[in-house]
């Protein structure tokens, strides 16, 4: 029986690939944050949590979930920080995002960035799926 | 979808696809492939990719692709595109998010014997000196104001602060600097992960390796290079880190929303793209030229280091310790050039993805030294494997925008190369055979095998056997510092 949300590696010739589904918009960016940071290869150090919050602008979709993915990369590069819980409030175009994880431990692989290629989230029976390219 | 039934064969070496094979096409697909790397590449999305690039508004001549390609994002990797300036248009992801990746060569005097003694001392000695791996910072952290240095001056900044010697700087595509660089096309974030990055590799398929020039095919131009069988020479593979991302991220971004303006309909939202002409696309230019003396600057620095660590280790014990720089080549790059065109002489933006500029003899763009036997192409290998010297011709300005290929070219991806290879049996089955690895994750060595990639001798040869780049010399790997 499959999960009625996930994530799961798919294959790319140079790259690193995700399929993502999910019931809801918000569920379908935790599973994407949640896919990405296990194909890094990210091991979070239990502690006491950190929190970041911020906002994300968006005019679709496939947009907020390229901004959204590349907001939390940015805090594994700058904060050394997994994030992995999130909370969503939506406001028209704008996405507020209370997020809170653990430092990194250690990590296997950065992604350069969230890319657009062939990016299209679509309507399922369940909810949402999508395909997502990362640069590595 | 398109098969090899819908291919023109133009010779053993070259494959067109015509424009009638997809309505949008503005121009045709040129491949610089033999039949069997041809097929091989139907494996993955690349062809498809070839043909969306081609949909680009303001294309002249033809899409390339070179024999290395493989599926890439929006752009296959091996692609070159070239549009009309100032009509045509700019698309950041044909130039893709590590802006100036490239490689840069460094000769020496120093022969394998008197160096093997030492080898396991020197790989050390490098993989302190130049940081390599996820998340490491270098040994050299900018200012703000060295920051903008840096994006305006490249290589420049790093000669001032001491970090060249005498030709490093002529000996790099445009002397390592390019013209028109704006630091304040660039965002804060991008800014924010440029200041710590600088000297240092970065992860993936980015290296230094130390390499014995195993054999010489063109003993004159290999000798005005400084290339002799028996010796030592380095390569440096690295580009615009964080910096070069955040700059491409924030203008595909931005692109989004230029194409809806321009009324640009794309097949894929990767290609986004603007004017060149419109303040979109001139704002890019500018921070892409950032970008890429960032990272002509970060190979500096690099070299920097890989000296002292040679200087360390060998000063004393061989009598001439220098490595002297050979040619830095940027192969991720958009760059307004003139070429001729059915005849006619055009001022057009050359997008080249994971493919380098070659320019032939004569060109004023390469050092005086080169221009009797062309620019130098530096041409490395997947890990463990040889890497190749070569040299633009005056072919590659006819057929292919004075362009040919970067690399061998992924075949496998990274998920099966690590269930397929474990990294640790990898770096011994490399050991035994003299190779010294000095690398920060055992799942990214696997992911980078031999055997993930294409040879690259067969690339070389399609892309000699098309004219496009000649031979000088055949590199081996000695000491491998990676990611």
């Amino acid at each position: 029986m499959i999960a009625k949300a996930g994530y799961q590696e798919i294959e790319h010739t140079a790259d690193i690939a995700l399929r993502i589904w999910a019931p809801s918009i918000p569920e379908l960016l935790v599973q994407a944050a949640k896919g990405m940071f296990a194909l890094c290869g990210i091991q979070g150090k239990k502690s006491s949590r950190r929190q970041r919050i911020f906002q994300i602008n968006f005019s679709d979709h496939e947009n907020l979930l390229v901004n959204f993915l590349s907001e939390v990369l940015y805090y594994v590069e700058r904060d050394k920080l997994v994030l992995d819980r999130f909370q969503f409030t939506l406001h028209d175009h704008q996405m507020t995002v209370i997020a809170s994880g653990y430092p990194i431990l250690s990590i296997q692989k950065m992604i350069k960035a969230v890319t657009y290629h062939k990016l299209e989230i679509k309507t399922t029976e369940n909810g949402f799926a999508a395909q997502i390219v990362f640069d590595v | 979808m398109v098969n090899i039934s819908d291919f023109k064969k133009i010779s053993d070496f070259e494959w067109e696809i015509p424009q009638n094979v997809h309505p949008d096409m503005k121009v045709p697909v040129r491949i610089f492939a033999t039949r069997r790397l041809l097929e091989k590449v139907f494996d993955d999305e690349s062809i498809q990719q070839a043909i969306n690039s081609a949909t680009l508004p303001g294309l002249v001549g033809r899409v390339l692709v070179m024999p290395d390609m493989h599926q890439g994002y929006g752009f296959p990797i091996g692609g070159v595109a070239a549009t009309r300036y100032p009509e045509g248009v700019i698309s950041p992801g044909g130039i893709g998010y590590d802006i100036n990746c490239g490689v840069r060569l460094l000769s020496s005097n120093i022969s394998f014997e008197q160096a093997e003694p030492f080898l396991d001392a020197l790989a050390n000695a490098l993989d302190y000196y130049c940081p390599s791996g996820v998340g490491k910072g270098g040994h050299i952290k900018l200012s703000e104001k060295e920051l903008d240095q840096v994006c305006t001056e490249g290589s420049r900044w790093a000669s001032k602060k001491g970090y060249a010697q005498a030709h490093d700087l002529e000996r790099t595509e445009e002397k390592g600097r390019m013209e028109g660089a704006d630091p304040s096309a660039v965002s804060k974030r991008a800014r924010q992960r440029g200041l710590d990055q600088i000297g240092t590799l970065g992860a993936g398929n980015h290296f230094l390796e130390v390499d014995l020039i195993e054999q010489v095919f063109d003993q004159s131009a290999a000798t005005v290079m400084g290339l002799f069988e028996g010796n030592l020479a380095v390569q440096i593979h690295c580009g615009s880190r964080g910096f070069g991302h955040q700059i491409c991220s924030d203008y595909v971004e931005e692109f989004q929303g230029a194409v809806k303006r321009y009324g640009i309909k794309l097949p894929d939202r990767e290609l986004v793209c603007a004017p060149l002409t419109s303040p979109e696309g001139q704002r890019y230019l500018k921070a892409m030229r950032c970008a890429a003396n960032y990272a002509f600057t970060n190979r500096q620095i690099l070299t920097y280091y890989a000296r002292r660590a040679f200087e360390e280790v060998l000063a004393g014990k061989v009598s001439n310790w220098e490595l002297d720089q050979v040619y830095d080549i940027a192969h991720n790059m958009g760059k307004i050039e003139v070429h001729e065109i059915n005849g006619e002489k055009i001022k057009v933006c050359v997008h080249r993805k994971g493919a380098t500029r070659a320019f032939g003899p004569g060109n004023p763009e390469i050092p005086p030294e080169y221009q009797p036997i062309g620019q130098p192409v530096l041409v490395p290998g997947s890990m463990g494997t040889a890497s190749w010297v070569l040299l633009g011709t005056e072919e590659s300005m006819k057929r292919s925008f004075g362009s040919t290929c970067h690399g061998a070219g992924r075949m496998m991806s990274r998920s099966q190369a690590k269930k397929k290879i474990w990294g640790e049996d990898l770096r011994n089955q490399l050991q035994s055979r003299g190779i010294r690895i000095r690398a920060g994750s055992l799942s990214g060595l696997s992911e980078e095998a031999p055997e993930a990639y294409k040879d690259v001798d067969d690339v070389v040869q399609t892309v000699v056997g098309a004219g496009i780049a000649r031979k000088v010399a055949r590199l081996v790997p000695l000491i491998v510092v990676k990611g």
